[in-house]
């Protein structure tokens, strides 16, 4: 490939691109995102290369690797253009018959489809439920491209709106349309874009530096990994036009080395920019000259951060700093440095193509344009979803996300990663929006969504959080250290039985001291799992505290096993299940749990049939006195 | 010296442009109490004691004073209830570490007998970081330094070093509040690398 040296040249390279390729031709795309990797896409992907081989397709059949599609729940995911007809779960014996019907006979193999609620079959990707109710701006392109290859995204059009920003518009009316887009930064912060971009440009000091934060760190969040894997020219295209428009000629990304494939399709996505010209000097021969290095985090959740990851990528520990002055005036190496999210930048280049007006558009009053949510927990189709700000936590958990898995009763939504908040049934209506999660008590963060169902503790979800938090703080400033300290230890109490009156108190009065003294972010939001947890659930607390008794049966040392006499049938599945041969009992004999012996696993709850539920789960009561050795069952069921 | 008024707990106080409200506080006779603090060191606001209220165009907010910069017409107010409040909870997390020299007399400033907090009998190091900065930042040695983070961040002296730059020194054993850090030096100086760990002590 050689450099293109003008708006032009790219408009032509597209344009022989697109004249090589046929739209009708089938092309067979492989979801490789990391998600369908782990559930053998590969092997399906290879299964396709020889199939299509054998059969002598090769010259008629096209086949991509993409990154994520998003639909991780029913993955490997396969999509065949024209027709866009997606298969789920398909393995590599599935392949022989997919090419011989679907490439070949052109015709739709039903078994791998879609069922919708009704029982119907859906063929067409877009129809179905998961993908029909998102907006996916920026996910969207993630099936249309091989990540690898530089010429896929510009087909669709990829650095068009690099050239023209560079050829067409001044840097400052790159800013002004950033601006009136009301893009906000999409790490967490929800701060606005154009205001950031503008306090750096301003900023008196040379050089000037731009950041990528793709630290991404909260538990069971991985949209921006997603981005990065599947379409990372999207995010450096956005990257080189908001350096133009700062004035920077330095760039970095931030990546985590937990990351692998993210590194390398962006080191791949970086070398193919710099070979057309697109990076390095005098970008598309215009006067502009920009360069990115890829800084890989060593994994620590308090560098995403922004003034930590600056002090990482300058080669000290990543702890926060006071930022009495801002980053944006002085950031890495004191220098004006503006620091971004992976998916606000993926958001630039279809903002300058399309103009501050469609942007604004999507979205609400405050908060515009389109959020990527990871959507995991307890919730029937797992995975990325991209919709409008504004859309309600139900549509989002119920329409898209197809409901509780198994069909239990929702009990809340966390929203924000760790330290976010816990969102109750009550506020299902809730438009998802930057204003409308904090006035509940949560916030957007980077985008996690975990759904939480019946059997949760919501003390134990606190207690889950303040800990991964009081291991990932840095441990600099008092609050957030000690705080997190005594916290998880009061947490862990209530949660093993030894909770005291006065605790919720204590550890209201502790969190509200922490929001409001620590440090950094981390430390200011680190209380939010607990607040919002006894601000909502408070009467699980008191049950712990007061009854020793945990509701949704889930803290092991408030909760014992116990069989009901009266309902035992002697089937013996629980005494076979039992890992430390704590049930004792024969044929015909009723069977008894050794409480001394018993681990809680939980083994025999989940074994008996629930015709019989002789097993039960005590808490909060003590477990009657076991039935005398040798009892005989009361009649079979 | 181009000079800047503010006004400190309802004083009116001028100070040079650059000065930190803690400083100009200070030069005024008003104690703002600090444990992380030191003059010859760069400003650190880990200890968040400093915390004080400004009020600017009306809008208020809580800072650490010894990293904030005076400003031309700041209104500071160093007591607040809020800021009593933040400062007895700093307190009460800090007791259970370790109640010796300056936490003491803050606990006996701020009427507190006792945390409500569960703590050893043992004092601990409080991980204000005096003797790394003093070393970093003056001796620049960088002998003891902060190892893990979160609820695991802990002092150690590196041995190999300590064993050549230490006993000619010792300049950051009396900075301690806590009064642990020779321990933690003898610690360092007979064993390997991280042997002056505090886990355990």
């Amino acid at each position: 490939m050689s450099k293109l040296n003008s708006a032009a040249e790219l408009k032509k390279f597209r344009q022989d691109i697109l004249s090589g390729r046929d739209p009708d031709k089938p092309c067979v795309t492989v979801c490789l995102g990391t998600g369908c990797l782990a559930c053998g896409g590969e092997k399906v992907y290879q299964a396709f290369v020889a199939e299509i081989r054998k059969q002598g397709l090769e010259a008629k059949v096209d086949i991509r690797r993409t990154g994520c599609h998003g639909f991780c729940e029913r993955g490997p995911l396969v999509v065949i253009f024209p027709r866009e007809i997606c298969y789920l779960k398909v393995t590599p014996a599935d392949v022989p018959e997919l090419v011989a019907r679907t490439l070949v006979e052109n015709k739709i193999v039903d078994r791998l489809l879609y069922t919708g609620e009704d029982g119907k079959k859906i063929a067409h990707e877009g129809d179905i439920p998961f993908y029909k109710h998102q907006s996916r701006i920026i996910l969207g392109t993630n099936r249309l491209v091989d990540p690898t290859r530089i010429e896929d995204y510009i087909a669709l059009g990829g650095y068009s709106a690099l050239a023209k920003s560079l050829f067409v518009m001044t840097p400052v009316e790159v800013l002004d349309e950033v601006k009136k887009s009301g893009l906000r930064g999409r790490g967490g912060a929800g701060f606005p874009t154009g205001t950031k971009w503008e306090t750096t440009r301003n900023a008196p000091g040379e050089p000037k530096y731009v950041i990528v934060n793709a630290d991404e760190g909260d538990p069971g969040a991985y949209m921006n990994r997603s981005v990065l894997e599947g379409n990372p020219h999207s995010v450096l295209e956005g990257l080189i036009i908001g350096a133009y428009a700062i004035g920077a000629h330095q760039g970095f990304i931030y990546v985590r080395q937990e990351y692998p494939l993210a590194v390398a399709n962006l080191t791949v996505a970086l070398e193919q920019a710099r070979e057309l010209g697109l990076l390095g000097d005098h970008i598309l021969g215009s006067e502009f000259s920009f360069e990115v290095a890829i800084h890989r985090g060593a994994g620590a959740f308090v560098s995403g951060e922004s003034s930590a990851l600056m002090t990482a990528i300058e080669g000290r520990v990543g702890e926060p700093r006071l930022k009495y002055i801002r980053t944006a005036v002085s950031g890495l190496w004191e220098k004006p440095t503006n620091l971004n999210n992976v998916e606000t930048w993926a958001n630039v280049p279809a903002i300058i193509n399309k103009g501050a007006a469609w942007f604004n558009g999507i979205g609400t009053k405050g908060s515009k344009g389109t959020k990527i949510f990871s959507l995991v927990g307890k919730v029937k189709n797992t995975g990325l979803v991209e919709v409008p700000m504004g859309m309600t936590l139900k549509q989002v958990i119920f329409d898209i996300g197809g409901g509780i898995t198994g069909d239990k009763k929702f009990k809340a939504v966390q929203t924000g990663g760790p330290s976010g908040g816990c969102i109750p049934a009550e506020y299902l209506d809730l438009p998802v929006d930057f204003e409308e999660l904090d006035k509940a008590g949560s916030m957007m963060g980077s985008g996690g969504m975990i759904v939480m169902d019946e059997d949760t503790c919501m003390v134990d979800t606190a207690r889950y959080f303040v800990k991964f938090l009081s291991e990932e703080s840095c441990g600099k400033c008092v609050p957030c250290r000690e705080g997190l300290k005594q916290m998880l230890l009061l947490l862990e109490n209530i949660c093993a039985g030894r909770g005291r009156e006065g605790d919720i108190e204590l550890l209201e009065e502790l969190g509200e001291v922490m929001t409001e003294a620590s440090l950094c972010a981390l430390g200011t939001t680190a209380a939010n799992p607990l607040l919002s947890t006894i601000k909502y659930f408070r009467n699980e607390y008191e049950a712990h505290i007061r009854e020793k008794r945990c509701p949704a049966g889930v803290c092991k040392d408030l909760i014992h096993y116990y069989i009901a006499p009266d309902k035992c049938q002697a089937c013996l599945l629980c005494a076979k299940s039992c890992p430390t041969g704590a049930i004792s009992g024969d044929k015909g004999l009723v069977h008894v749990i050794d409480q001394a012996k018993c681990t809680k696993c939980g083994a025999c709850f989940e074994v008996c049939p629930s015709r019989f539920g002789a097993v039960t789960r005590i808490s909060g009561r003590p477990v009657p006195a076991p039935v005398a050795a040798g009892t005989k069952v009361q009649g079979r069921k | 010296m181009e000079t800047i008024k503010l006004e400190i707990d309802g004083k009116q106080v001028e100070t040079a442009k650059g000065t930190t409200i803690l400083d100009a506080a200070r030069k005024a006779g008003i104690d703002i109490p600090t444990l992380c603090h030191d003059d010859r060191l760069a400003p650190c606001g880990a200890c968040r004691l400093c915390m004080v209220e400004i009020a600017r165009n009306g809008r208020k907010r809580l800072v650490a004073s010894c990293a904030y910069l005076a400003e031309e017409g700041l209104v500071v107010r160093t007591e607040t209830e809020k800021i009593t409040k933040i400062r007895r909870m700093i307190l009460e997390l800090l007791l259970p570490v370790a109640s010796t020299g300056p936490l003491e007399t803050m606990a006996k400033r701020y009427g507190l007998e006792e945390s409500r907090f569960e703590g050893r009998d043992e004092p601990a190091c409080l991980l204000c970081g005096l003797c790394v900065r003093y070393c970093a930042e003056v001796k620049k040695k960088n002998v003891t330094c902060f190892i893990g983070r979160g609820i695991d961040r802990e002092v150690v002296f590196l041995s190999d070093l300590s064993h050549t730059e230490c006993p000619l020194c010792r300049e950051c054993l009396p900075l301690c509040p806590s009064g642990t850090l020779y321990s933690l030096y003898l610690k360092g100086f007979s064993g390997g690398p991280e042997a002056g760990s505090n886990k355990g002590a």
